[in-house]
């Protein structure tokens, strides 16, 4: 059939046009069926861009995302100690439409018929997919902590684990605290997103009042017992530059929060009144993930079969970033999520045009950490699917951590800033 | 006129080259050189001043990669990744950048 439409199209004087074609899509011109994505992050927009990408525009994507923009995670917490504006970490979805033929909807996704192969949006419209990919992220689990569980707590203790108005509320917090001030930070128990984003955090604040409020400190208080991620190159940047700065008490699991008074509460420790706080809570995958009946690890989790991605409990519905399990030794990252994206986005498109699914997934996990304003240390692995056990393992030998914070990994993390930003967003 | 026949022929075992089971590699190649693209660009193609792989010739990104591997050439973050790489996965996406214009 497939000679019989080229012979065709060559006929029609399109034979070049048709063998271009050919190289991603079976069928000249015709639609190979629809993919829904829930949610714009490091994942579902990666995911959306290269499966049109590699489609060659046959399979017909729609994201559905409720942000007018995306907003990053990686590189907020230099918007929090003041060396970068939101509008740095702030990228348009336009693109996506413009340049990869995307259909953009700004809404909520509230509900998923698995059967009917259906998605139903808050706006109260329906869209059919053929395949769907979940990518929504985390949500915290703040039945944990009854002080922040409402509405009114939450808007006052903020998280800012989710960039974008609550990074710009707690830089706010933090201008007008008074020097002198004490800001309390908390690192929920893993697994969360970001292994070591809570030590760059306090690194960035630190920095900030060391150039602006002297007199302040931040004290971290970890619900695990040591620092997750790069815990050596973060204790060597406090001791070099925060002396005096940063108070880190690990075994501090907060419990609960007055939010009045500005005290958390933990399970062993005394309480501890602070001027700004910044509480995290724990997380588990994002509410659409549960609603839908993808988290069949401890209600909180998705698993997937790391070839294609799908869910284990679903079929046609993939999930993909940081509501996933992961993998052993597969970080919670932003990196790994838009590695997730194109690795269900290969399978996706093979999957549609009935090509075989690659077998042999590789990709790396790489990640950045401004321990200063212009200093970085990072840690990297690659990880490559194992056939016996059917999942994705670290290459032995691979990877490892920076030896000392330096300047030249400040300029490559700012370079691997924008080209994943533009590699999910351009 | 004779070269339109040429062309078909020409155009057509093309067609069967890629559209044969080696689609499903091409798409398992674009899987692995997918992954360099966070920091060097999607199709390798870079923003600001990290390197482009786009257009790069294959011999010479496989010799980099191999000195990457071997600890011969020095690097902040390099020789960790390349050290999770065969030498056949190196060559087929060395291969996959050197065809992006």
């Amino acid at each position: 059939m497939k000679r019989r439409q080229f012979i065709h199209s060559v006929g029609a004087g399109a034979g070049l046009t048709a063998l271009g074609l050919s190289a991603g899509c079976a069928t000249v011109g015709g639609s190979k069926g629809k993919v829904v994505v829930i949610g714009g992050g490091f994942s579902g927009a990666t995911a959306a861009k290269y499966i049109r990408m590699w489609s060659e525009g046959a399979i017909d994507v729609t994201l559905v995302e409720p942000n007018p923009a995306f907003v990053s995670c990686p590189i907020s917490n230099l918007v929090l100690g003041g060396v970068k504006q939101m509008a740095d970490i702030t990228t348009s979805y336009d693109n996506l439409k413009g340049r990869h033929g995307i259909q953009m909807v700004r809404d909520t996704v509230v509900a998923v018929d698995a059967k009917k192969r259906t998605v139903t949006l808050a706006g109260g419209s329906t869209l059919a997919y053929d395949r769907l990919i979940v990518s929504p992220g985390i949500d915290f689990m703040y039945d944990k902590i009854p002080g922040l569980n409402n509405a009114d707590a939450q808007s006052k203790v903020m998280h800012a684990w989710k960039a974008g108005p609550q990074t710009a509320t707690l830089r706010k917090q933090l201008e007008a605290m008074p020097d002198g001030g004490v800001f309390a930070m908390s690192v929920p128990l893993g697994p969360y997103r970001c292994p070591p984003g809570p030590y760059e955090r306090a690194c960035q604040i630190a920095g900030y009042f060391k150039r602006e409020k002297p007199r302040s400190k931040v004290v971290l208080f970890d619900a695990n017992k040591d620092v997750v991620s790069k815990g050596k190159l973060f204790k060597k940047a406090w001791a070099d530059h925060y002396n005096g700065y940063i108070d880190y008490r690990p075994n501090h699991k907060v419990i609960d929060v007055d939010v009045q008074t500005k005290t958390l509460k933990f399970d062993f420790n005394d309480d501890m009144k602070a001027d700004v706080l910044n509480v995290i809570p724990e997380m588990r995958a994002g509410t659409i993930a549960r609603t839908a009946g993808l988290t069949t690890l401890d209600n909180r989790w998705c698993e997937v079969d790391f070839l294609t991605f799908e869910s284990v409990a679903q079929k046609n519905v993939h999930v993909l970033g940081d509501s996933i399990q992961g993998a052993p030794g597969m970080p919670k990252s932003g990196h790994m999520a838009n590695q997730h994206g194109k690795t269900c986005a290969a399978a996706v498109v093979a999957m549609m045009t009935g090509q075989e699914v690659p077998s042999s997934p590789v990709y790396a996990n790489t990640c950045y950490s401004f321990v200063t304003a212009d200093e970085v240390v990072h840690v990297a692995s690659v990880h490559s699917y194992n056939v016996e056990k059917k999942t994705m393992l670290t290459v032995q030998g691979s990877g490892g951590l920076t030896p000392e914070a330096n300047k030249l990994e400040g300029v490559y993390a700012m370079n691997w800033a924008h080209n994943i930003w533009a590699d999910m967003l351009s | 006129m004779r070269l339109i026949p040429k062309l078909l022929a020409a155009t057509f075992s093309a067609l069967l080259l890629v559209a044969s089971p080696s689609m499903a590699q091409d798409l398992q190649v674009k899987q692995w050189a997918s992954a360099c693209a966070n920091c060097h660009g999607t199709n390798g193609r870079a923003e600001g001043t990290a390197v482009s792989l786009a257009g790069q010739p294959a011999d010479e990104l496989i010799k980099k990669m191999a000195a990457f591997k071997s600890g011969e050439r020095q690097a902040t973050i390099m020789h960790q990744i390349a050290k999770g790489y065969t030498d056949a996965q190196i060559a087929a996406m060395a291969a996959f950048f050197a065809a992006q214009k």
